[in-house]
């Protein structure tokens, strides 16, 4: 078990390393950040102290070297637009996004978890066809579209819930432990866990009918299992891993990528962050979020694989529990 | 053997006239065609027949488990002397497992890969008596012990995939036992192990039917098998039962075209090397046809076989459906 820990942990450090090349390299290849730092009117040698002091007179292999060993110490730099180190900026906008995308998962997956079993289970019946309606209608609808659909009804129309921004934050920086920080996350939360509702539906009734069609489960069903333990034994754990595989890939997409939600809502996370960074040519902040995406996926996919083991015993490496 | 006493009090499992059709697109196929057979209490039933001649759907037919578009049409199923052939969905699902348990051919597909032995075999208790776990457990391991498996709390704890075929076999046919069924319906259950490991799940089905009193059906294409194992045998093909009788007189002198042709297909019998004799041709496509459907494919055969075939008695309940039967002299 510690050899196949300490194997991954090798692997993810040697994509992180990879990562952090072409990141850079990309970000590199965007231009000279002098021009936007400096103010047009400073004098040739203001502009060469200040190049100096950025270290970009350096060949291009001793500048990464420069970049890699900073960001080892954790050290991103400063933001070029808001003045303040890079990572204390990101993380005090990564509660909102956690939060955010946490709501929008756990609404697809208690939704489209259920919803895709029976699809899968009664694929004849015309409920069942309703959902996979809805499911091709969930991943097909283009973001941006829903969320101006849902704030149109729900706050322009009904005015039940607020048309954007994020409620008043409580410990950790949450916003869910009053009523009114609710109302702000709903809306986005629900257009944001559409597409992953409609992926959750379509994944579980594809697993759910290959069960439902296996040997065991006729077995089961000739030993007189009630149906509700053959589907709540049989099915729910034969199908658990590509759930889980999806459920991880979704979770840090949209942690990273929920840019268009919290455009359009108006949500103060990180996606929104990332947006601005790149209009105002922020560099490190970009380079910053690109590096802690890396991250969150590897360290995502690695918890991802240690659920593995403990939904199929056949891929337990040797010695493990 | 106790199939030498044809009059007893009721057969543990009997069916009569069970006729199972599926619906498909080039009309109704008959898999099943009007079968009849009886077994009484501890007494083991060969079911024979090539692949597609109804074997299996007969087994599924008898537990209610005949899927769409398949439809048992007509027949009487009884255990015991009770009919359980028209019982509702929650009646029949009582039934199964308690009454009438099936083993099936593959037992590495018919275990969940990801669930515990003991799991699945406590699910299988509960699922008719309201214990607890520990309960369970505690009766799952007993089931283990009488089918001869070694350790068997241990063997609870344990995966599929890390016990052997014909383990995984023995935990299968342990899981039918749990609750002391009247009969077993075993399809096909020693064709996936190899010949030594069959030659002990036998000896064990034999010692179980003679000590419990469990009735099996016992689902072949294996002669060799019911040969050593059943009391009687039934000859299947394309659907319905072509000759039935005592396990010895079917298999030494076969009435039957059909079963002298499965049993000359034995390899034990003929020369090394020498090159056993083949059946032409396929089974028939199972329709409404009243004559002998064997006909397209008997060395035997002639124009009046168009026409029902007549029911040959044979002595000790050894009958042939066939207007040529074969001789054998005394």
């Amino acid at each position: 078990m510690l050899g196949f820990f300490l194997g991954r942990l090798a692997q993810a450090a040697l994509v992180m390393l990879v990562m952090s090349v072409l990141v850079f390299l990309g970000v590199y290849a965007i231009g000279n950040p002098i021009d936007v730092l400096i103010d047009p009117a400073a004098s040739p040698g203001q502009r060469l102290a200040l190049i100096q002091q950025y270290g970009l007179d350096l060949p291009l292999w001793q500048q990464y070297l420069r970049f890699l060993g900073s960001v080892l110490q954790g050290d991103f730099g400063n933001s070029f637009v808001f003045r303040i180190p890079v990572l204390s900026l990101i993380l005090s906008r990564l509660p909102a996004t956690l939060e955010l995308a946490t709501t929008a998962m756990l609404i697809a997956t208690l939704l489209g978890v259920p919803l895709g079993i029976w699809a899968g289970y009664r694929p004849q019946a015309r409920s069942s066809k309703a959902i996979m309606a809805v499911s091709v209608i969930g991943f097909s609808v283009p973001t941006f579209w829903v969320g101006l659909l849902l704030i149109l009804f729900f706050a322009v129309e009904f005015r039940w819930l607020p048309s954007g921004g994020r409620g008043p934050t409580g410990a950790l920086g949450l916003s869910i432990w009053s009523a009114e920080g609710w109302t702000f996350l709903l809306l986005p939360a629900l257009n944001l866990s559409l597409f992953k509702f409609g992926l959750l539906i379509r994944l579980v009734r594809a697993g759910t009918e290959e069960v439902m069609g296996s040997e065991h489960v006729r077995f089961a069903r000739a030993q007189g299992l009630p149906e509700r333990q053959v589907v709540g034994l049989h099915v729910l754990k034969n199908i658990g891993i590509p759930i889980i595989t999806v459920f991880g890939l979704e979770f840090g997409s949209t942690l990273a990528f929920a840019v268009v939600t919290e455009t359009v809502f108006n949500w103060p996370g990180m996606g929104k962050l990332i947006i601005e960074s790149i209009t105002a040519l922020d560099r490190p902040v970009m380079v910053a979020y690109l590096i802690l995406v890396v991250l969150l996926f590897v360290l995502i996919n690695l918890l991802v694989e240690l659920t593995y083991g403990f939904l199929d015993p056949r891929v337990r490496v040797k010695g493990a529990p | 053997m106790s199939g030498a006493s044809p009059v007893r009090s009721l057969p543990a499992l009997e069916v009569r006239g069970l006729r199972t059709q599926f619906a498909s697109r080039g009309g109704i196929v008959h898999a099943v065609d009007g079968v009849s057979f009886a077994i009484g209490r501890g007494e083991i039933l060969g079911l024979v027949g090539e692949s597609g001649s109804g074997k299996s759907v007969t087994g599924f037919s008898i537990l209610g488990l005949v899927e769409p578009p398949g439809r048992v049409v007509e027949g009487e199923i009884l255990l015991d002397g009770r009919p359980i052939g028209h019982l509702a969905a929650g009646a029949m699902r009582r039934l199964r497992g308690a009454q009438v348990a099936m083993v099936f051919q593959d037992p590495l597909m018919t275990l969940n890969p990801v669930l515990r032995i003991g799991t699945q075999m406590a699910a299988a208790v509960r699922a008719h008596d309201r214990v607890s776990r520990a309960a369970a457990w505690d009766r799952a391991g007993q089931a283990l012990a009488t089918v001869g498996i070694p350790s068997p709390r241990e063997r609870l704890d344990a995966y599929p995939h890390q016990l052997s075929g014909g383990m995984r076999q023995r935990v299968a046919i342990a899981t039918a036992l749990l609750h002391s069924p009247k009969a077993i319906i075993a399809d096909e259950p020693t064709t996936a192990l190899d010949v030594s490991i069959q030659g002990q799940i036998l000896a064990e089905v034999r010692r179980l039917a003679d000590s419990t009193g469990t009735a099996f059906l016992w689902i072949t294409h294996d002669l060799a098998v019911v040969s050593s194992l059943a009391d009687a045998i039934c000859v299947m093909y394309a659907g319905r039962v072509v000759e039935r009788g005592p396990a010895d007189a079917v298999i030494a002198a076969p009435r039957h075209p059909y079963t002298v042709a499965l049993v000359g297909s034995v390899p034990s019998g003929h020369a090394p090397g020498e090159r056993l004799p083949q059946l032409a041709g396929g089974l028939p496509p199972p329709g409404g046809d009243p004559g002998c459907l064997f006909r397209t494919r008997c060395p035997r055969a002639t124009t009046v076989c168009a026409t029902p075939p007549p029911q040959g008695d044979f002595g000790a309940g050894h009958t042939a459906l066939c207007h040529h039967p074969v001789e054998h002299a005394a």
